[in-house]
């Protein structure tokens, strides 16, 4: 399956945190790497998708929706600024 | 498109389909009037869910082709065969049908006028769809940062927005760049081949000069230009990525 990117689950994020999150900022929990979350490695599967570090490839993030409720697991992606450090953070 | 959604809440709505543009033989635009529109910028999309008669639903994101100041939302999908969802937007919507969607989403690979440039758009396929919400925002707000864009097709009949885009290119407002990667007419004066180090070095504005460079396409085109752009030596901050492809169902 092809690995897609942390714009492809910005919905669900939206929709499970309540606002626009692919700008907010985090570390990889394995491996400390820092990126925005619009960054990380994403497979979509229905009827979730698992989220990867980018530079160590590990599982930060662990999304799924059941019986039209989202379940979010990020114990090991850690948000450092969840507004984002981008100068267009504000979206 | 008048009434605002409620802020910190992305709800689904019915939009109607107004028209159904062909761009290319897969791919068309949907010209489309939700009901609640708060408006949207340059570079997001929107996910659109189709709900089958037993209930079962597929959900998918789609870029937005119009810019902000349009007056109206365009999503130009283009039809993967083995789709679940994109088949059925391509082949059976017409003007007319309601089509329920969220929106609009995204944050990261969005650009608005304040951010400047020299910007630097790359595309691969339907990758070009954001890019072209970016550059009419870049010309209703009469930017006057440099733009170039970058955009890699399988052949000339299957570049979307093709008149436009050459259009935008022959008034040199836009430096536009097409490659063709599979077969080329043989008058073709652009370049041939898929992207690579040596092609972006050549269309990319040095480092030095800090262009801001967003990238969309295919996760395997996305990664190819980024990789090349960043051993180039582009900062990482400057590079935005958005890779699209066929989900797993």
């Amino acid at each position: 399956m092809e690995a897609l990117d942390g714009n492809a689950i910005a919905g669900q994020l939206f929709e499970y945190f309540g606002r626009e999150m692919t700008t907010a900022v985090g570390t990889c929990a394995h491996c400390g790497a820092p990126g925005t979350l619009a960054e990380l490695v994403v497979y979509v599967r229905a009827p979730g998708a698992v989220v990867r570090c980018r530079h160590c490839g590990d599982v930060v993030m662990v999304l799924v929706s059941a019986r039209g409720t989202m379940r979010v697991a990020m114990d090991d992606f850690h948000l450092l600024d969840p507004a984002g450090g981008r100068p267009d953070a504000s979206a | 498109m008048a009434r605002a959604a409620l802020p910190g809440r992305l709800t689904w709505q019915l939009a109607t389909v107004v028209e159904v543009i062909e761009e290319t033989a897969r791919t068309k635009s949907i010209v489309l009037e939700p009901p609640a529109w708060q408006g949207h910028q340059a570079g997001q999309h929107v996910d659109v869910r189709l709900t089958a008669e037993d209930g079962y639903q597929a959900e998918r994101s789609y870029s937005i082709a119009s810019g902000p100041e349009d007056g109206h939302l365009v999503l130009t999908v283009e039809r993967l065969d083995d789709g679940e969802v994109s088949p059925y937007l391509v082949d059976e919507l017409r003007a007319g049908d309601e089509l329920e969607l969220r929106g609009p989403i995204g944050g990261y690979f969005v650009w608005k006028e304040s951010l400047g440039g020299p910007l630097l758009l790359v595309a691969g396929g339907s990758g070009v769809v954001p890019f072209r919400s970016i550059l009419h925002h870049w010309a209703a707000a009469r930017s006057a940062a440099a733009v170039r864009l970058l955009y890699s097709s399988r052949s000339l009949d299957e570049v979307i927005f093709r008149d436009e885009l050459m259009r935008l290119g022959t008034d040199g407002q836009v430096d536009i760049r097409f490659t063709l990667t599979r077969s080329w007419p043989e008058d073709w004066e652009g370049y041939r081949g898929r992207i690579d180090q040596e092609l972006l070095h050549e269309v990319a504005w040095p480092p030095q000069q800090r262009p801001l460079i967003y990238i969309c396409g295919p996760s395997g085109f996305v990664e190819t230009a980024a990789s090349a752009l960043v051993h180039e030596g582009h900062e990482p901050t400057r590079i935005r990525t958005e890779r699209f492809g066929p989900t797993g169902t």
